[in-house]
């Protein structure tokens, strides 16, 4: 099999996340490159919760409509996805009897001692089915919590199955990790020393992430009274030469506006994790968009330079967080990395290869003497850097300042440093390599960003669409779009929002046909998205 | 210390005496090691006059800023300059938890009890029936007592000090610099120009004899309306460990290539 997907479902706290991410091990292990799409409500207790595991050997990060098995912990769960196609492997507990294979999972659970780990006996079914051997699946339950009480109810439903397949285990494996993990480690790997969160999501799980790893790590994890408090304190922090990152989500990105524009004045260096929902407002916390792709661009008041970047994986989140970190204090000014819930709280395969090409770039210091000027105006506009706590005195101001760093409200003056701030672009653009991807050749043009990038690859693929991702916003990379479709009969944009911000930015460089938009939260499903190139 | 910048205070306001003050202390703790910050009101433009590092930052984050500065450098004094406005209106919330987190940082409050760079509106400290162009017919909301706030959310040196006793206000500055943890003094800064209050202060203020064992009582003496004494000096004092000691500063035990390998 080339591709396989799984759905398990069930109430939440019923397991259904934990056991789907031991079955993107099990597929990881088996060779195959793993995409599990989470899909949750913002609540505690009860509701319905599935995640969607797909193995493919090319590396397609989408779901599909249609499914292989789906692992049923109750009867929503069977209600829900039971038109998809596929095995049906539920819980007859609490499942009426259905066309498929019934585990009594809680009876087994409760006699080997513990009813959480229901949704573990479903997988013991899957397992022997799909012919993953037992060695793997100890393998994989290594480290798990009370790993020998859950194979032991593994092994009984694993025991009661016939194998229908033979699933190999691959020697090297790829590390499986989300968005989130990534940005957290690409960040690390730029020298990060400090996160300062204030929790939402789908950003939060960056702050536990961290808050987990910073004894190891050596970092310091902070989680001040408001978003307002995050990016002063952070800016604080920079100002004393080490690399601070915030994350927030759409509200608290709102929150931290004026402080991106003091960061910018201040040409302090600061990367921002914007993670969207779908909003406006609340929205739905748990549930996936890409309308603050805006608001990312104009992210404060005033003329200022800003990035915005937006990975459409995990690999691409690591590398690109990397960048940020590491653009932002060598040119001084603010990064945003854009991302949604489906890059943030998604799991994908992760080459570790993808290490050996980031590194920590060091910032341009200045003499620590006492001439230093803080906003020494220079030819490319970047004026090198020094910490308080030695001879220099360094004076980062959020009003207009002379060269000196002492608010200034001269007509000169003013323009000067203007124009100085905004000189950087000129070398960014020079600095930056990879704006946009190109997958696959043709005629026809299918534009994504962000998360549904992997949709659009696939479905591209099997439409007839040569696939362009847009990687880095800000400094938008006109020449290369119109370079993507020169000689091309039609351009289609992919995105999640109502309006086609994405589209509606290309449109200022290149023509543009048609736009896909989706705005229900929910990702694209491969089949759909053909179905949407194929009208 | 001094810079050659043009010094745009009213003659006579009561932030000349707070810089007079800070400047003793701060060549007294070292100039190299000391950073400053401020928000945007009268009292911020104190950092336009120190010849010593400062983040200039926004209207009513000093205090939070402040706290950033000492978690990136631990061994700096960090000293916030802040305004009524600034964070007894824009900011309170980042002064109610700094001062609960024990942020290991000395916030001086230019108490003027307007609005002054904003030409005269109420704060949350102007006394009721106070004449303003925001309100005036004069302000029907009741003030705030910054001390009791700063108290309740559990302050470790809370004080007071007056602009027209310039060397208590050292002392009492000197003081709160080396309390570790969260130092807050609060100095009567008379603004001539908008609230005149230097009369009123030098006939109501009086002296502290040591720390009060009851500061409460002593904190509600005065409720910023215009009966009353107003004591003067150190009303509370308590040893505890400061924020920035106790955030983890464990050593580098993993790099993200064995990250990586425990995540396959
Ligand atoms: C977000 C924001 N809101 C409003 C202002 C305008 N503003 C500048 S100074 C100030 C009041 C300052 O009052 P205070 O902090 O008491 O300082 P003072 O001038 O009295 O020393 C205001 C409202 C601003 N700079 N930023
Ligand atoms: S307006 Fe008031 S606070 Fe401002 S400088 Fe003048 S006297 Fe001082």
């Amino acid at each position: 099999m080339n591709d396989i997907q799984i759905i398990i479902g069930g109430a939440a706290g019923d397991g259904t996340k934990a056991t789907g991410h031991l079955i993107g091990k099990i597929l990881n292990r088996g060779g195959y490159k793993v995409f599990i799409h989470e899909d949750y409500s913002s609540l505690i207790r009860g509701g319905h919760n599935f995640s969607v595991i797909r193995g493919t050997k090319n590396g397609e990060n989408c779901i599909r409509e249609s499914a292989d098995f789906l692992l049923a912990l109750n009867e929503d769960s069977v209600d829900r996805h039971i038109g998809k196609g596929g095995v049906l492997i539920y819980n007859s507990d609490q499942v009426k009897k259905r066309d498929g294979i019934g585990v009594p999972a809680e009876t087994i659970a409760k006699e080997e001692g513990a009813v959480i780990m229901k949704s573990n006996a479903l997988l013991g079914a899957l397992c022997k089915i799909i012919g993953v051997s037992w060695e793997l699946i100890g393998d994989v339950f290594e480290g798990f919590p009370h790993s020998e009480k859950n194979l032991k109810v593994v092994r009984r439903v694993y025991d009661s199955q016939e194998e229908k397949g033979k699933m190999k285990k691959t020697k090297e494996s790829l590390s499986l990790i989300t968005g989130n993990e990534a940005i957290a480690l690409g960040a690390l790997e730029a020298g990060m020393e400090n996160y300062f969160a204030y929790p939402m999501t789908p950003s939060t799980s960056i702050l536990h992430f961290l808050s987990k790893i910073k004894e190891a790590y050596k970092i310091n994890v902070f989680q001040p009274e408001n978003e307002i408090g995050v990016i002063n304190a952070a800016l604080g922090c920079a100002f004393t030469g080490k690399r601070t990152m915030v994350g927030t989500s759409g509200g608290g990105f709102a929150l931290m506006t004026e402080g991106i524009s003091l960061a910018a004045m201040s040409e302090t260096p600061i990367v921002v994790v914007e993670s969207q929902r779908a909003g406006p407002s609340s929205g739905t916390p748990t549930y996936n968009g890409q309308a603050d792709l805006n608001f990312a661009l104009n992210p404060g008041h005033g003329d200022f330079l800003n990035l915005v970047f937006a990975p459409g994986d995990a690999e691409e989140a690591f590398y690109f967080s990397n960048l940020a970190m590491n653009m932002s204090w060598k040119y001084q000014i603010p990064a945003i990395l854009l991302v949604d819930k489906d890059i943030s709280e998604s799991t994908f395969s992760f080459d570790k290869n993808t290490l050996k090409g980031v590194k920590e770039w060091k910032e341009k210091k200045g003499r620590n003497s006492k001439g230093y000027h803080r906003y020494r105006i220079t030819e490319n506009g970047v004026s090198p850097l020094v910490y308080p706590g030695g001879k220099a005195v360094v004076k980062s101001n959020s009003y207009e300042s002379d060269e000196y760093g002492i608010s200034t409200e001269d007509p000169q003056m003013i323009k000067k440093m203007q124009e100085k701030r905004m000189r950087k672009e000129r070398d960014i653009k020079e600095d930056l390599k990879e704006t946009i991807k190109i997958y696959g050749e043709g005629d026809k043009v299918l534009f994504c960003w962000g998360s549904t990038k992997g949709a659009a690859i696939a479905a591209g693929r099997e439409a007839g669409y040569k696939v362009v991702q847009i990687l880095v916003f800000n400094p938008f990379p006109e020449e290369k779009v119109r370079e993507a479709v020169k000689g091309c009969k039609e351009v289609v944009v992919v995105e999640a929002n109502s309006s086609g911000q994405a589209a509606e930015i290309l449109k200022r460089y290149i023509l543009v046909g048609r736009k896909i938009l989706k705005y229900d939260g929910r990702p694209f499903a491969k089949e759909e998205l053909i179905e949407e190139l194929k009208k | 210390m001094d810079l050659n910048t043009k010094n745009t205070w009213c003659p006579g306001c009561g932030n000349f005496a707070i810089e007079k003050a800070v400047k003793k202390v701060i060549e007294k703790i070292g100039e190299e090691n000391t950073v400053i910050t401020a928000g945007i009101g009268c009292h911020g433009k104190i950092i336009d006059y120190l010849n010593v590092s400062s983040f200039y930052g926004l209207h009513g984050r000093p205090v939070i800023t402040a706290t950033g500065i000492k978690i990136g450098n631990p061994d700096l004094n960090v000293i916030a300059f802040t305004g009524d406005g600034d964070s007894l209106n824009e900011g309170v919330s980042h002064l109610v938890h700094a001062v609960k987190r024990n942020s290991d940082i000395t916030v001086i409050l230019h108490e003027n009890r307007n609005f002054a760079l904003t030409v005269k509106q109420f704060t949350a400290t102007s006394p009721r029936g106070f004449i303003s162009n925001s309100s005036p017919s004069g302000n029907i909301e009741d003030p705030i007592n910054p001390l009791a706030l700063v108290y309740a959310s559990g302050g470790t040196f809370i004080a007071r000090g007056f602009s027209g006793n310039v060397y208590q206000l050292q002392d009492l500055i000197m003081q709160g610099v080396k309390h570790k943890g969260f130092s807050f003094i609060e100095v009567l800064q008379p603004c001539v120009a908008w609230f005149d209050t230097y009369d009123d202060y030098r006939e109501k203020t009086y002296n502290l004899e040591g720390v009060p064992k009851d500061p409460l009582r002593k904190i509600n003496e005065w409720n910023y309306e215009n009966g009353g004494k107003i004591p003067l000096g150190v009303f509370h004092k308590e040893e505890k460990e400061s924020f920035e000691e106790k955030m983890s500063r464990g050593d580098k035990k993993i790099n993200t290539k064995e990250f990586l390998k425990n995540k396959a």
